[in-house]
């Protein structure tokens, strides 16, 4: 998998001297060192592919949740599932273990500006986002699943651009969890988040206590966005799931800033 | 934009009264020190002294609670007045997946006048092995390609904490030409290190810390003279406390029935002691360790703190 992905810097990369050339080789290496890891790359494109093969096409094919076929509303949340879990884990664990290490460390004494270092985060996980969209798209073709080019397209905008709010909660979680950790409190918070928030199952479907947590967690707005694409969802108004993710963006924002701030005055002895 | 900024102070770096508290602990307690340009200062003292933290405010890791700290006449907590400094730290890991090449080329990215990349790999010992991961170097080739991405961005100012510390003795000189080739062309380097041979070896000036406070400052000669204490050990009828108040003697201790005397010089004190016993016996000399020798300024230092 990772041969296929060669990056050419012959052709791309900007001049020397220039801060463009900084934010360009930062989000380069960034991704090529993820790539050259398969324990990550391998189980965050292929996890929410094989789970849809399961439960979208194997057994989607013939129910239906209110208007649309279980296997379109399935490529939608499972879409969210993907894409999540690429932010929470690429900003997550990347943040902490980098930070653990000290090599953050030894960044943060250069004159690169930390927003280089998040933007290539940033980068790396919108990359991860889009494969992990298209590789969904092209499975659910190839399994009979299409919804026409202009959903198609509005799906996969909506679901990577939706990512933002789950890579505040990552960088969060970076800023809190020891290297150790990072990976296990993420798995944690990711998989009951999505369960709850009818990623797996619809919404529709989970027990009553579940169906009324939902909308107080994040991943039920982007499910809800995601599904409108498509002609699904519970109907509420696109501006309030909107304003949900808006707000916990700014709140993860907030919190991370704060755990940035306690972490600059600790000592790495 | 990413501009390298003009000379305006005489000083490469300094920290004025700058104190540091993590909680309860204060690992820096008003602090004056200073860097001039082009000199090597060794900041040396034990484990626990306050070298990191005085090495971190310097790099704008972090901010003093009280004082200043300017580096180049400027605050280094702006990443863009960082653009003069090179640092090497005590780190676990960079990441393992990329090449020693692409590292070099991403720190590389980050100045405004980086060395050439050949320069680097030649000076840091790399040169064969640019293309090899980090997680496939050994210890020593790990801890050069630190110094490699301290001194890409073509630093006039290089703060090295504990440079030594895991390197081979091969490792160690090839360090110690680098540093000295470095300071011949005018850089001004900060070196932290519990060795008083590393700061004799290289400093110009050796400044010895411990729990966040300076114990004494000067040339590497006139603080090994400050360390060069002696160690006598003996068994004697003399009293202890009387051997305590000979003049040049700074700890008197007894273990089993030998007395551990320290003392600043020996051969006045060993006289006294013949003086005062000729049936001394068991009589050894030798030099007391950097330890001893910390042990004894603090012990002064705590001293002077009493006394004022």
């Amino acid at each position: 998998m990772t041969s296929t992905l060669t990056i050419n810097d012959k052709i791309t990369t900007p001049p020397a001297g220039s801060g463009l050339r900084m934010y360009f080789l930062e989000a380069k290496y960034e991704l090529l060192k993820q790539l050259r890891l398969p324990a990550y790359v391998i189980p965050t494109l292929t996890f929410p592919v094989v789970f849809y093969v399961m439960f979208g096409l194997a057994f989607g094919g013939t129910q239906s949740v209110g208007s649309i076929p279980l296997s379109a509303y399935l490529l939608a949340t499972y879409g969210a599932f993907g894409v999540i879990g690429a932010s929470l884990f690429g900003f997550g664990i990347g943040v902490a273990i980098e930070r653990g290490q000290g090599w953050l460390q030894i960044k943060r004494a250069t004159p690169m500006p930390i927003g280089a270092y998040f933007s290539a985060k940033l980068a790396m996980s919108a990359l991860f986002s889009i494969a992990i969209v298209v590789l969904l798209l092209v499975v659910a073709a190839a399994g009979r699943v299409f919804l026409g080019w202009a959903p198609t397209m509005a799906l996969l905008v909506v679901l990577v651009a939706g990512s933002l709010p789950f890579c505040a909660m990552g960088l969060f979680m970076g800023y809190t969890a020891g290297p150790n950790s990072a990976p296990a409190i993420a798995n944690l918070v990711y998989l009951p988040l999505a369960f709850a928030s009818g990623l797996w199952i619809p919404v529709e479907a989970l027990p009553s206590l579940v169906k009324s947590i939902a909308p107080w967690l994040p991943p039920y707005h982007l499910a809800q966005l995601a599904l409108k694409t498509i002609g699904g969802g519970v109907g509420a108004p696109v501006w309030s799931h909107l304003l949900a993710l808006g707000g916990f963006t700014a709140l993860f924002l907030v919190l991370a800033r704060i755990a940035y701030q306690r972490d600059e005055g600790k000592t790495f002895g | 934009m990413r501009v390298r900024h003009p000379e305006n102070s005489p000083l490469a770096a300094v920290l004025r009264n700058a104190t540091k508290r993590y909680g309860s602990i204060v690992a820096l307690d008003g602090i004056n020190l200073e860097i001039r340009k082009g000199e090597v200062l060794a900041l040396l003292g034990p484990n626990g002294a306050g070298k990191t933290t005085a090495v971190r405010l310097i790099l704008g890791l972090s901010r003093s609670d009280t004082g200043q700290v300017e580096v180049f006449g400027r605050s280094p907590l702006e990443a863009q007045h960082r653009m003069r400094t090179g640092a090497m730290m005590q780190i676990g890991k960079v990441p393992e997946t990329l090449r020693v090449a692409e590292h070099i080329d991403l720190f590389s990215s980050y100045y405004v006048d980086p060395l050439p990349r050949a320069e680097i790999m030649a000076r840091a010992g790399l040169t064969g092995i640019e293309q090899r991961k980090f997680g496939e170097l050994s210890g020593g080739q790990k801890q050069r390609l630190l110094f490699a991405l301290a001194i890409c961005g073509n630093p006039d100012l290089l703060v090295l904490d504990e440079p030594s510390a895991g390197l081979d003795v091969e490792s160690r000189r090839l360090l110690w030409d680098q540093i000295r080739r470095l300071v011949h062309e005018g850089r001004s380097i900060l070196l932290t290190t519990h060795y008083l041979e590393e700061a004799d070896a290289l400093a110009d000036r050796v400044v010895v810390i411990d729990r966040g406070k300076i114990l004494a400052e000067g040339t590497p000669a006139e603080i090994k003279k400050k360390a060069s204490g002696k160690r006598i050990r003996c068994s004697t009828l003399t009293d202890a406390g009387r051997i305590a108040g000979i003049p040049g003697v700074t700890s008197v201790e007894r273990d089993e029935d030998t007395l551990v005397i320290l003392a600043s010089a020996a051969e006045p004190v060993v006289r006294e002691l013949l003086t005062l016993d000729a049936s001394l016996t068991n009589l050894e000399v030798d030099s007391a360790g950097l330890e001893e020798a910390f042990l004894s300024l603090t012990r002064t230092n705590a001293q002077l703190e009493v006394a004022s």
